[in-house]
């Protein structure tokens, strides 16, 4: 299963690597989301610093959207899923790599994204160890449950306004939990934050299970 | 074309074949007379609260419905889980049915507890642990119907919805406590029911009201399921019937 993991996860990555989708799109679309909270948040009034744990992982939901979505787009076209039934790997080895490719183009995004609000926010990092750790369970908790859901959403005409109703009040433990760590990391009480890092390992167990063994089902009907 | 092709028609297996019967009927009526004496209790019998006034007169149905808006989603889940184990088209219903008439006490609950919300704490809304937890159920349940709403085959609907269905409990367990932690942390919880002393003619109030908006909550996920039964019933002998159409066309010629 791991092995089929790791084969479907290079694919997606070298699709992404020679689409340049990620690139000249969703990366973008990240920054401009920035750009836009600077806007509606007057940049002179320190709203920005002090509420840079809440916009940077909202930034990271909206643009990880982006990136999931397209995760499965790119199957949809030619019976390339099909194509997938056919080739005889496991399901829960597609999930897992499609698992995989997701979190490694989310992690991208994340630190692009860290660097943003250090150098447009001027928010000053601290606590790195707890950042490091909780954007690692915050990004594996996304990508899993980011997958399963993108799956049940796609080859649908209405996937694209789907797909947000079903993941994002899914999402709202680790966008709390994300949040919250941060705060606690970026104002130096970083004890009051590895509760939540623990909260989202959880959420991220949940969902690997149950997208291994519910991918089967899945594909096979579409 | 002729109509005895209608009659090759395959029979639904152990399904209603009507939205009601005799016994359904019956538990209507009992529940029209238990809404009633909720009627009666809650808001003639029972005295006004000390603190609440009338408006503690909502609590009679608003905390049961919170209950049921739970027990629904718990009826999804294992409607789902069955759903997906043995593929029984009875379970799946099950789950749909029971999903909508939660999704409809959830928004039932909101509403009592804004209403409740206003004349107690003075706001329709605060961000406390249960009340937003009720909300993201409202949302988590809205998801659900979609994926099931889909139009789309049966068997796509219903699996891709299962799979939903199946992670609508652990959901709803996970985003509760992570709203407890939340608030807890940077607050203490505001206002809470379970606090005030209950006792006499108020606590039978309660007492009644779980009864009736338990009934109402069976009668109406019975009815739901009837309907949605036979909707899907529709479909699949719709194509069955335009198959044999089709064929005594071809044989006909």
């Amino acid at each position: 299963m791991l092995s089929d993991a790791w084969l479907i996860a290079r694919k997606d990555l070298k699709l992404e690597i020679r689409s340049r989708v990620a690139l000249n799109q969703v990366i973008p679309f990240a920054i401009l989301v920035l750009v836009l909270f600077a806007f509606a948040l007057d940049p002179d009034r320190g709203l920005l610093q002090k509420a840079t744990p809440g916009l940077y992982w909202i930034a990271v939901l909206f643009s990880g959207l982006l990136a999931m979505q397209r995760s499965f787009s790119v199957e949809a076209a030619d019976g390339v899923t099909d194509a997938l039934r056919l080739s005889g790997l496991t399901p829960g080895g597609i999930y897992l790599g499609k698992t995989l490719s997701v979190a490694v183009q989310l992690l991208v995004l994340e630190v692009l994204l860290g660097a943003g609000v250090a150098l447009l926010y001027g928010t000053v990092i601290t606590g790195w160890l707890l950042l490091f750790t909780t954007i690692v369970v915050a990004t594996a908790a996304i990508s899993t449950a980011g997958t399963l859901f993108g799956v049940v959403a796609a080859g649908l005409r209405v996937r694209e306004t789907l797909l947000p109703l079903l993941l994002l009040p899914v999402l709202a433990p680790v966008l709390i939990g994300s949040t919250r760590a941060f705060e606690a990391a970026l104002s130096g009480t970083p004890s009051e934050g590895w509760p939540w890092v623990g909260l989202m390992s959880a959420f991220a167990v949940v969902y690997v299970v149950a997208g291994i063994f519910g991918f089967g089902p899945l594909m096979e009907e579409s | 074309m002729t109509t005895e092709t209608v009659g090759s028609v395959q029979a639904s297996d152990n399904g209603p074949t009507s939205t009601g019967s005799r016994s359904t009927m019956i538990l209507g009526i009992v529940t029209i007379v238990a809404l009633g004496v909720l009627i009666l209790f809650g808001l003639i019998l029972s005295p006004a609260d000390e603190n609440q006034g009338e408006a503690v007169r909502i609590m009679y149905v608003h905390v049961p419905s919170a209950t049921l808006s739970y027990v629904g989603c718990f009826l999804t889940t294992i409607g789902s889980v069955v759903y997906l184990w043995r593929k029984s088209r009875w379970w799946e219903i099950l789950a749909y049915a029971s999903a909508e008439v939660a999704a409809l006490f959830t928004a039932f609950t909101l509403i009592t507890g804004m209403l409740w919300g206003r004349p107690t704490w003075g706001v329709f809304w605060i961000w406390d642990a249960r009340l937003t937890s009720e909300a993201m159920l409202m949302l988590l349940l809205l998801g659900y119907l979609a994926v099931r709403g889909l139009a789309a085959d049966y068997e796509v609907r219903a699996k891709r919805a299962a799979i939903v269905g199946l992670l609508l409990v652990p959901n709803v367990l996970i985003v509760r406590e992570s709203v407890q932690w939340w608030r807890t942390l940077h607050q203490k919880p505001t206002l809470s029911l379970a606090g005030a002393h209950i006792e006499g003619l108020m606590l039978f109030s309660l007492f009644t009201g779980f009864i009736a908006i338990t009934l109402v909550f069976i009668w109406m996920v019975i009815h739901r399921f009837r309907v949605a039964w036979l909707e899907e019933q529709v479909d699949l002998e719709g194509l069955d019937e335009a198959i044999a159409e089709r064929r005594a066309e071809g044989a006909l010629s």
